[in-house]
């Protein structure tokens, strides 16, 4: 099978987010520390199938956030991701 | 509430959920999640396109329940590309909202299998097929697209071909099915 058949996108992470975030993760948009693109999570690009989850820009391939769960914790990496924006539960 | 299983034999968890999950089972649920892939309802919505592969129809049927539910006037138009005419979910209740006249077109392909008399399409869908089913550009229609991810590349992609603008189509891939 093709790798790019396997390829997913942020639809997919949206109960592994939320998980970890106290409001809906796949309508939040994010800023690549790469190339500048703004997307909305639920939008991005998704390899699921390594132990842990890595998502990328889909305009430029930076790793945006990567995702490892393992002996009780969480490891959240978003290095390559300028700015989340996430929306204000409060309002 | 409903929930809608397509069981794929080797999958991981349709199997568990169509052969061996019984009445009075007690099962947990979380949600909802996903705000992402989501129609909602109001006057202001342009006109709304649904492209689905196989099970890629569920989401979009729920934006189209919604629709009705909400006595949307929305105009709607749903591809729905299925392998053969058993393999179309929701059959009678698309025919019974088409036919209802309230702005919603049904549009079916069957790529593997086509009944006698079968005057829909035939073929996966390509260009030619989104070009005569898809809103004009111009009309700045609101984009779903939901299917295996080959399928979703390639409807996706042909969309933007055609002048859709990418910001307005919005995707959900599941991966590939097997098949």
């Amino acid at each position: 099978m093709p790798p790019s058949e396997l390829l997913l996108d942020g639809n997919a992470i949206g109960g592994l987010l939320r998980e970890i975030f106290a409001v809906e993760m796949t309508s939040a948009s994010s800023t690549c520390g790469g190339c500048g693109a703004v997307h909305a999570i639920g939008r991005l690009d998704v390899y699921a199938n390594a132990p842990g989850v890595v998502a990328r820009c889909p305009a430029c391939g930076q790793v945006l956030m990567r995702i490892v769960r393992g002996r009780g914790r969480v490891w959240l990496d978003l290095a390559g991701m300028r700015c989340l924006q996430i929306a204000d539960p409060d309002t | 509430m409903a929930l809608t299983v397509e069981r794929l034999d080797d999958g991981e968890v349709s199997p568990y959920l169509t052969d061996e999950v019984t009445l009075g089972d007690r099962l947990e649920l979380r949600g909802p999640i996903g705000g992402y892939f989501v129609w909602e309802a109001n006057q202001a919505s342009p006109p709304l396109l649904l492209v689905g592969g196989g099970s890629g129809v569920v989401p979009l049927m729920a934006m189209i329940r919604h629709r009705r539910a909400s006595g949307s006037r929305v105009p709607a138009r749903l591809l729905y590309s299925a392998r053969s005419v058993d393999d179309v979910i929701y059959r009678q209740e698309l025919e019974r909202l088409a036919a209802l006249g309230d702005g919603m077109t049904v549009y079916l392909t069957l790529t593997r299998a086509q009944p006698a008399g079968w005057r829909g399409f035939a073929r996966r869908v390509d260009q030619e097929m989104l070009h005569e089913v898809a809103w004009p550009v111009q009309e700045s229609p609101l984009t779903f697209v939901c299917g295996p991810t080959a399928f979703v590349e390639a409807a996706a992609g042909t969309l933007v071909e055609l002048g859709y603008d990418a910001g307005s189509i919005r995707t959900e891939r599941f991966g590939p099915t097997g098949r």
